[in-house]
This record gives structure tokens, sequence and C-alpha cells, in this order.
């Protein structure tokens, strides 16, 4: 743990514009922001550790526990929101078994909304894994899931 | 270019990306294999609602939705044949007429792409097409001129923001150019956070070089010798292009030390944005790229005299950039010969919603919003009437049918209570509630509030409580009046762009569709029948008695015997829809009411 820490920091200089870079590199490492990397990282940066904190809560993209196995993004954009984004999102809560954003208790799923995936011609989308799903229908939602869950096993 | 050459281009942006096109062009490559056709990939065409798109060149002929098996089929018959594969062919989704060649597709016909000029005609990824298309040759030109010159031409092209503000890009290039201190900076602005809006990712996905060559021009002019791309980190695929352009630059000599010979010195980075819609303000942005929590703050002092790391820098969005080096090859009289007397060039739009051709599009300015929608966009999809059209994304307006007739630009859309922005335009039907999508929006913008300001982050939020009481059925007499006193306050009272233009969606539909919002309050209805405390579902009479709504319902509210009449109970549906969605569209039998009293229910 502590090594990939390192070298994460070798790519960068401690110096406050490199916080948001590597807090970008540790959640890509370990898919969350765990507590004692953040203390590490401000002692790297010399920037007090309730700064990070700051910073980190401030974006969207950070999170600070870890995901599901699959992370299934529901598009909130505008395009997607006339074309039912809401009904879709609603399906995919229903079928991981979640009562609204977040991760289920056997850490199969997260599921979180996202504010435009930029395929707004394919309203709705969603994601999983970075994977693009458009043209969405509650019935499509139940199919893509419940693969999802065949391939897992 | 050799116009002869057989050569087969399957898009891969995003949206076909997504629908398999990979697999596409490694099947067309492996069938061909040998055989002097090339076979090349493309960023976006613009109309990813028929992707995957696959064009064959010299004959034009434009394949829409194309599957993996289908492959064989383009190989055997147009290839070996010569005989265009009728069933792939472009079907017009409204006249459902097929169109076999690329520009005879009313979708292209009547656009004009400047800023998307090499978008699904290049290869992204290869540098060499990129130089066979003329990109770097505005830079040679450029790097020929002096700095004061480069400025007077954009000044004279009219060129205007194509962020939104449309702020005259030239005066702000002259403004950098002459003012104090070392180093300078150019950032270019690719956090897209629009909802709805895809224009700067398909310009970066399908012509990663012009960005970059309109932002070396412009270090060039103003004296930098660093410049950041600030990319929403949402867009991978656009990060990976960018990066593998920018390499590619430096191995050519655009970008490094003494570019092309010349004494300039020039350097590119990308910063990956995390993800937070008030960041495509420009001072959050800048805050942002120092490493801080990306607030905005108050101007002046204006970026152009104190920036980034506090030093002069200059600011524009992707498609600034993209248009600057046609200024520089064409002149400015060429430019400036096209759009309207104010509104220069050519303006971008991701046209979604409910529309028949959903896609990116390119018009020069001044033509009608009729004009897009219609003769573009192939009028609302499925024969549904139209209500309303969203431009400028949350901090834009809707504006009804009987403004459809207005030009496009940038002074025209402030007037009717909207704005250019960077480019959404979301088509809406009636089925879509007004007071909803006021709501959708103040939801959006309160999340994204960075909370500095008082107005901004107390009067989104207010406004956001009594739009959800509307359409939730608590509405109140009074409460029209309320949320715009409230708008303007934060119109009035905010810091940045985003809290100045919240209300924008507040606004326009209280202007234009204040008798939705009184349908609500005093009527307990909701005439486009989608918010679900206003509506209840009925079977009617017409079911065949399938079952598929009965085995669908997720609550057992739906009973009926095979093949007979099926019933639904109010008391228990919980107006989830997912009946009025399975009933197949031959027999469609429910019906959606509103207006109508509804069974009490218990709080859960």
């Amino acid at each position: 743990m502590e090594s990939s820490l390192e070298t994460i920091f070798s790519n960068y200089e401690g110096k406050r514009e490199n916080i948001i870079p590597i807090l970008q590199k540790v959640q890509e490492e370990y898919t969350y922001l765990p507590d004692d990397m953040m203390a590490e990282i401000a002692k790297y940066t010399r920037v007090p550790a309730s700064d990070i904190y700051g910073v980190a809560t401030f974006y969207a993209q950070f999170r600070f526990t870890p995901t599901g196995k699959n992370i299934v993004s529901v598009c909130r954009g505008t395009a997607c929101h006339v074309r039912g984004a809401p009904r879709i999102f609603e399906e995919v809560i229903n079928q991981v078994g979640l009562e609204d954003e977040g991760t289920t208790e056997d850490m199969e799923y997260t599921v979180e909304t996202v504010a435009c995936v930029g395929c707004c011609a394919l309203a709705p989308v969603m994601t999983i894994n970075e994977e693009v799903h458009g043209d969405l229908t509650k019935q499509k939602v139940r199919k893509l899931i419940q693969a999802k869950g065949e391939e897992n096993g | 270019m050799d116009k002869e050459k057989r050569q087969i281009l399957i898009c891969r942006g995003t949206g076909c990306e997504s629908a398999k096109s990979p697999e596409i062009q490694k099947a067309l490559e492996d069938q061909l294999e040998g055989t002097d056709v090339e076979v090349k990939f493309t960023g976006c065409h613009g109309m990813c609602q028929q992707g995957p798109i696959v064009i064959i060149e010299p004959e034009d002929v434009f394949y829409a939705k194309v599957k993996p098996r289908d492959v064989a089929k383009i190989v055997d018959q147009h290839i070996g044949e010569e005989k265009t594969v009728e069933k792939l062919v472009y079907q017009d989704p409204t006249t459902k007429k097929r169109i076999s060649t690329y520009h005879d597709i009313p979708f292209y016909s009547r656009q004009k792409r400047l800023v998307l000029r090499n978008c699904g005609q290049i290869n992204p990824e290869k540098i060499e097409d990129s130089l066979e298309a003329g990109v770097y040759q505005g830079l040679e030109k450029a790097l020929g001129m002096s700095p004061v010159d480069i400025v007077s031409e954009v000044k004279e092209s009219g060129l205007r923001g194509r962020g939104g503000g449309g702020f005259s890009t030239g005066m702000k290039w002259g403004f950098c150019q002459t003012a104090a201190g070392k180093p300078k900076y150019v950032l270019c602005n690719a956090d897209e956070g629009d909802p709805g809006a895809f224009m700067d990712r398909s310009v970066l996905e399908g012509d990663p070089h012009s960005v970059l060559e309109g932002m070396i021009i412009a270090g060039f002019a103003i004296g930098a010798e660093q410049g950041y791309i600030y990319c929403r980190a949402e867009y991978p695929l656009a990060i990976k292009r960018l990066q593998i352009a920018i390499d590619q630059a430096r191995e050519n000599g655009f970008l490094g030390k003494k570019i092309l010979g010349s004494k300039f010195s020039f350097d590119i980075e990308i910063f990956h944005g995390a993800g937070a819609f008030v960041c495509g303000e420009e001072t959050a942005l800048i805050t942002s790229i120092e490493g801080n929590r990306g607030m905005p703050r108050s101007r002046p002092p204006y970026p152009a005299n104190e920036g980034l790391y506090g030093k002069p820098t200059l600011l524009n969005n992707v498609k600034t950039y993209t248009n600057i080096p046609l200024i520089i090859t064409n002149g400015s009289g060429w430019f400036s010969d096209i759009g309207t007397e104010k509104s220069k060039g050519t303006a971008v739009f991701a046209l979604t919603g409910k529309i028949a051709n959903s896609g990116l599009i390119e018009v020069p300015m001044g033509v009608t919003l009729r004009e897009i929608i219609y003769d573009i966009g192939g009028g609302v999809l499925n024969g549904k009437k139209f209500k309303a059209v969203q431009t400028g994304g949350p901090s834009g307006g809707c504006l009804p049918e009987s403004l459809l007739d207005i030009p496009v630009d940038y002074d025209s859309l402030i007037e009717a209570g909207s704005m250019m922005g960077s480019g959404g335009m979301v088509v809406m039907d009636e089925d879509t509630c007004m007071v909803d999508v006021a709501r959708y929006f103040l939801d959006f913008t309160e999340k994204e509030s960075c909370g500095k300001c008082v107005p901004c982050r107390v009067g989104t939020k207010q406004m956001l409580t009594i739009l959800e009481d509307i359409v939730e059925g608590r509405g109140r007499p009074g409460d029209i009046e309320r949320l715009e006193e409230i708008a303007w306050g934060v119109k009035l009272g905010s810091l940045c762009g985003l809290g100045q233009t919240a209300p924008n969606p507040v606004l326009t539909t209280i202007r234009y569709f204040r008798d939705e919002y009184e349908a609500h309050i005093y009527n307990h209805s909701c005439p486009a029948k989608q918010c679900k405390e206003f509506i209840t579902f009925h079977i009617l009479d017409s079911c065949v008695g399938c079952g598929l709504c009965r085995k669908n319902c997720p609550v057992e509210a739906i009973s009926g015997e095979q093949k007979e009449l099926h019933t639904l109970d109010q008391d228990i549906c919980i107006q989830c829809g997912v009946c009025y969605e399975v009933c197949p569209p031959k027999v469609f039998s429910i019906e959606i009411r509103t207006g109508e009293e509804r069974p009490v229910k218990e709080a859960a």
C-alpha cells in the first residue's frame, strides 16, 4: 500500500497545485480516498489535511468509501431527463436492491448519477464500468443488470 | 486527398463506440486485408442516434446503424459487386425515405461546418491525416505575422467567445497581449458541464489538432509559453485523443522549443477537471488548476491581467480556438461574411431531446430556431406536438412555439430570456412538464452552487423547495410570485455567472408557460401528465389481455385472466408507468389521466 503511494508521489512535486492530480491518481488506484492516505498527501504537499479534505469534498469525482465491483452511473443530463432518466434510475436501484444512490451491502454494485455523459443523442443513457449503454427502457435496464449479475456469478 | 481512392470511414465517437464501432472496424480490416481499400476510423459525424455510422468513399454512401454482422454484406455486396446495400442505407425517421449519399441527407445538407470541418473526416489519432486536411497551416502563416496583426485580424473577424458569454475574442486577446507581467498563460476551457451538451467533446475527440493549433496561435499572439486544457474527467476518450495529439505535435515540432524554426516556444498540458459545474466559470477554473476548491472570485481584476498564479491569462472555449486557424488562413473578411451583423461565424449545437434527428449540428448565425428544429432536426419525435426548446443549459431558458422564428444569435436569445450558452439545444414536446423542467434545472444548479455567495446558495435552495412543492402537490397560491421575487434577487445579487443565470429556467417557464404552474397549484393537474402526484393510470376496454402489464407491474396492482380485460387497482398503483411502457403499441390500452381524484395513501 505504502509503496504505490510513493510511486504516485514520485511523479508529482509536493506542491498545492498537484493536490487534485494526486487525489485522482490515488482514487484510480484504490477506487476511493482512504483516510490514512489523505494524511500522507497532506504531509507530502505540506498543505493541512483539513484543506485537502476541503478540496476533495468540493468535487463530485472524489469518493470516501470503497465502491462495489460494478459502477453503474445513470446520466441525469437534460436530454436524458426529458426522455425518462428518473424512471431509469428508479429501475436501476430497484434491480440492485438500493433505496438511493450508494453501494450494495455485498459490494457488487455502486449506483450513482452523473451530470452528463455527453451521449445525449442516445438518451436516456447509463454507463456500467465506463461502458456506455443508450436508448434505455426499464426492460433494457433489467436485462443489462441481470446479465452483469450472471457474469459475476 | 485522392478523391478516387476507395476508403471506408468508421465513426468512433463516444456514441458510436458504445454501439460497437471498434468491432466493426476490426471486422472490416480483417475481411479487407490485402486489398487496396483503406479502412480508417474517424471522430464524430454528429448523428450519434444513427450510429454506428460507416461511410464509403468516393461514392459518399452513408450506412447507418451498422452492426458487426452487417460487415460481410458490405464487403461482398458493396466492395465486391459495387452495389449499395439498401437495407443499411440511412432512413429518414420522419419521411421513412432512404437516402444513400451522405451530403444529400437533409440533416447535413443544410449545415455549414466550420468548427466541425474535420470531425468525421480524419483519423483523430493520426497527425498525417490532420496535416493532409490543412491543420497547422494557419499556425505557419501566423508565425510569419506580427502578434499585433494577429490580434487585429481576430478582432476584425468579429469572433465572439463560444463558451456562451459572447465577449469579443479579439478584445480579450488584446487585453492579454498588452497586460504587464510574465509568464503569461493560455487556457482552454473544455469543462463542458452543461447537461445536454457535447459539442466540445466531439471536437476534442474528432479534431484535437485544430484545438491545439488555435491555442498555439493564441500563445504566439499574447506572448505565452505555457498552455493548459481543462478537460472534464468524464470525457476519457477526449482526454486520451488530446494526449496523443499533444505528443504528436511535440514530435513534429508544433509544440516545444522553437516551433517550426521560429524563436517561439510553447507547450500544452491537460488538466483533468474533477467534476464541478462551476469550474466552467473562468475564475473558478483558474482557482481549480491552482489546487483549490473551484470557487469563483469577483472581477475585476480580470484574468487577462491577474489570472493563473496571478499572471496574465487568456481563457477561451474549445470552439473559439477551433475557429482561429480558419480566420488566420482565410482572413477576417472571409469569416465576418458569415453570420449576422453582430454575431459572426457559425453556431454549433447539440440538438437533443424529443427530436427526430438528434445530434451535433453547425449552422451560420442568424438561422431561425424553426429551421434548426424542423429542417435539420426533422421535427418532433414520433409526430408529437412541439412545446418548447431549451437553449443554454441550466443558464438558459425555455422558448415556446411563438418564438421559433427568432434568429439564433447571441443578442436575440438573450432578449427572449434565454442565452446561446455553449450550445445545448433540447427540444421538448407536449409530454414534457415545464414546471418539472424548471425543478430539474434548479435541482442541478442548487447542487452545483459552490456556496460562496448567499444569493446563489440560499436562493437556489428556496426556489428548488417551492418548485418541489408545486410538482409534488403542495403548491400554494402566491408561489409563482414568490418564485419570481427570489429569482430576480438571485439574478441581480450573485457573484458569478452560475448564480446570475440560474433563475433563467424558472423565469422563462413562468413567462411562457404560466398556465402550467397554475394548473399544478390551483387545479391539481399536470397538463403534460408527468408529475406522479397528479396522474392516474387506466386500462381501456380495448385491452386484449396479453398480460404484459400484469407481469411487469412491480406492486401487483393489475389483475385479470389471460386474454381477458385487465383491471388496475388505484389503491395499490404507485404510478411507476411500467404498464404504459410495456403495453404493445398496436394495442395501446393504457391511458394516463390527470386532475382526477386519487385514493389517499398512508405515508410509507
